[in-house]
């Protein structure tokens, strides 16, 4: 899966999670960035990217996640 | 699998949920159908938050008018996260078109606020309690080097915390207690045969699941069974334990649109709303192939065949519904005789033509055909669950009757069973002798039809029907059914109130009022309580202890113009002399549904005192000067 497929996928996710069809995903992109990214949506979107390809990310993982480029990089270590 | 798969897809929704969000609200009412249709469709827990947070938006915490469901105050009691599962009830709410508010207790306190009456829970006043404990808190304290007597007195003292909150719920609330069994997320530590470690935490939990039925049972609790469930979807469908060391959340959000749907089902069976009645196409539904192409010997049907094991299955499945009370229709395009030809001479069919309540086989659109059956067998469309292989017939019922539920399935009769089960449309909370007997109620009432087109004219007509009113004050045997009833009737109930089951106890303790339900027999059948009327003493106001207020009086619409309504005034005026009355005050409000008992009172010899603007009215009988009309029904009491 190329990293291009991996926004778009990822794009659709921000879009139902903040209900914003505006949201442009960069890889410096954080929480900071978005109104309302706080702890509970954090868990929604990382369990819809879950979902979404079929994957599962660990404690260590999770914990390393700082920007948007991070989770790319963690589904394209799994989904490569 | 936790997805609600049975709810259609639309490639739009997203765009749906933003004209929603975004257009100014003119048309409340029309906001609020608009978003229970988009609960309709398929959503996963994102989508689930993101419609939550919108009619949230638009609606804040008042609930719109006209929606025909009572208000659901849901305290949901626990010790562990539970915030994110509250968008995904009050969505499986709105689904129903019930409105949710949900207070949740400040973390971990819930046995301290329901003992002070001064705690955020009471003055949150709700009307439904849901006690979650979680398995973690279940099993706090254990120690796997635990004696058998330490361990069975873990459970004991688990259990009776357990009932002593279902105790001081009911009594400070006086509303449903909803008991939320735990998922089993523990870790084996003996393995195969765990029950036989007193300390394990698995097997306590197990045990208070287990011993938890009977006392819910015998406490008067209803059951939020996910234990079951997660067992049949794999509990890593319901529990991740990553998730648990991060938030404490110990049902996943994946799952919450499911947890949640489970609860909107007893919330609504509580109201009375279950669906009651399951339609069934025949043509690749009940069988493979088409009956009228491919003749008797061509169907798929039974033993020899996967697939015509799967539609046996089915049919064994609605068969077993039909036996709990779930009433059976066919609603298929076909010729009348080569519908039933399978229900009569086929040897694999499991369903009989005596198990279809009703049944419509035509060549007319099945949307009118659906409208005729539920006028048939009176039931509201939004009792009906509508079975089609056919995606076509799907779509044309769900844009033509939205209220009629129509599970997307596939083109494998597996699908259907799965997509009805799953769905929990016909959550019921206990089996009565009634629901057991229902569809011999609906094949008799279609004898006595035969028997009014016979007659030539009304009074042999009803004469011939050798009615029998047994009537009996309110009582613990038919609370069920008398709140079904109260809850469920929109047309012909003159003022729509609905009441808790802990509202209609009270009308039974109270010596200033009474309830009445009435069930009527006829010559073919039993039809079962048919109408419930509560009269109250107005004991203030200008003439106390004078005038008895009928608060109550409703009707199911199968026994009209059978002489129950002035046979039910009879006995209404002779309860209310009981009392002491000199009047009884009859009223009438208005709803969407119930312009047909208008001009009730005035029909039976009211003299209407009162019109206001929005229709209502209330109307006088002076019980000095009244006669109890005769009519051909008995009066049976008792």
């Amino acid at each position: 899966m190329t990293e291009p497929e991996i926004y778009a996928a990822l794009t659709e996710i921000f879009a139902d999670v903040f209900m914003r069809d505006d949201l442009v995903l960069n890889a410096s992109l954080t929480a900071k960035d978005v109104p309302g990214w706080d702890s509970f949506k954090q868990i929604e979107i990382v369990i819809a990217t879950e979902e979404r390809f079929d994957i599962k990310l660990h404690t260590r993982e999770l914990d390393r996640l700082q920007n948007v480029g991070d989770l790319v990089a963690v589904v394209a270590s799994k989904k490569g | 699998m936790t997805q609600l798969h049975w709810l259609p897809e639309d490639s739009g929704w997203r765009g749906r949920l933003k004209a929603l969000r975004t257009t100014p609200v003119t048309n409340p009412e029309a906001a609020w159908v608009e978003a229970m249709a988009l609960a309709n469709l398929r959503v996963d827990f994102v989508r689930t938050n993101a419609l939550d947070e919108t009619m949230r938006t638009i609606f804040g915490s008042q609930p719109p008018t006209g929606t025909g469901t009572k208000p659901v105050r849901l305290a949901m009691l626990g010790s562990c996260t539970m915030a994110h599962l509250h968008g995904a009830i009050r969505v499986a709410g709105l689904r129903r078109g019930i409105w949710i508010d949900i207070y949740e207790n400040n973390f971990g306190q819930y046995w301290q606020e329901l003992a002070d009456p001064s705690s955020d829970l009471h003055r949150f006043k709700p009307n439904v309690v849901l006690l979650a404990l979680d398995a973690h808190h279940l099993a706090a304290g254990l120690s796997a080097n635990f004696e058998q007597a330490d361990g069975d007195a873990a459970v004991e003292e688990q259990l009776n915390r357990i009932r002593e909150c279902w105790r001081l719920a009911r009594e400070a609330f006086k509303c449903p207690v909803i008991h939320q069994t735990a998922i089993q997320v523990h870790p084996d530590l003996m393995g195969n045969n765990e029950s036989r470690l007193p300390g394990s935490a698995a097997r306590v939990v197990t045990a208070i699941n287990q011993q938890l039925r009977p006392l819910a049972e015998q406490d008067g609790v209803d059951l939020l069974a996910i234990d079951s469930r997660a067992a049949r979807d794999g509990v890593a469908a319901w529990f991740d334990v990553g998730l648990w060391h991060r938030a404490k959340q110990e049902i996943t959000p994946a799952a919450a649109p499911m947890f949640g749907d489970m609860v909107g089902r007893i919330l609504a069976a509580l109201q009375g709303r279950s669906a009651k009645c399951l339609v069934l196409d025949l043509d690749n539904t009940l069988w493979g192939g088409v009956i009228g192409d491919d003749g008797m010997d061509g169907i798929v049907l039974g033993q020899g065949s996967p697939l015509g094991e799967g539609y046996t299955a089915f049919q064994n499945y609605a068969r077993d519904l039909s036996r709990r009370g779930i009433i059976l229709a066919v609603c298929s395009k076909n010729d009348e005789t080569n519908a039933v030809e399978p229900f009569e001479s086929h040897p694999e069919m499991v369903l009989k033509r005596s198990d279809i309540a009703c049944f419509v086989a035509n060549w007319t659109d099945k949307a009118n055909n659906i409208k005729n059956i539920a006028a048939e067998l009176n039931i509201g469309l939004d009792s009906l669950v509508f079975v089609d292989d056919n995606p076509v017939e799907r779509a044309l019922i769900r844009q033509e009757l939205p209220m009629v539920a129509v599970p997307e399935v596939t083109d494998d009769p597996i699908s259907f069973l799965r997509a009805v089960s799953d769905a929990g449309y016909f959550e019921s909370l206990a089996i009565t002798d009634e629901d057991r007997a229902r569809t011999a109620q609906y094949q008799g009432r279609r004898a006595a039809e035969a028997l009014r087109a016979s007659a030539t004219d009304m009074d042999s007509y009803l004469r011939g029907l050798e009615m029998v009113m047994a009537t009996r004050r309110f009582d613990t045997v038919g609370l069920q059914r008398t709140v079904q009833l109260i809850n469920k009737t929109n047309q012909f109930n003159l003022t729509t109130r609905r009441y808790t089951e802990e509202d209609v106890v009270g009308i039974m303790q109270s010596n200033r009022a009474f309830g009445l339900q009435l069930r009527l027999i006829d010559r073919f059948v039993d039809n079962g309580i048919i109408a419930i009327c509560i009269g109250k003493m107005i004991d203030d106001g200008d003439t106390p202890g004078e005038d008895l207020l009928i608060d109550t009086w409703l009707m199911s619409c199968r026994v009209l113009g059978r002489q129950v309504e002035p046979t039910t005034l009879n006995l209404i005026a002779e309860q209310a002399q009981k009392l002491g009355a000199k009047r009884l005050i009859g009223e009438y409000l208005p709803t969407k549904k119930n312009g047909m008992v208008k001009n009730h009172y005035e029909k039976l010899g009211f003299d209407v005192v009162e019109t206001r603007e929005d229709g209502s009215s209330r109307a006088i009988l002076d019980l000095a000067s009244f006669t109890p009309a005769p009519t051909f029904i008995t009066i049976q009491e008792g």
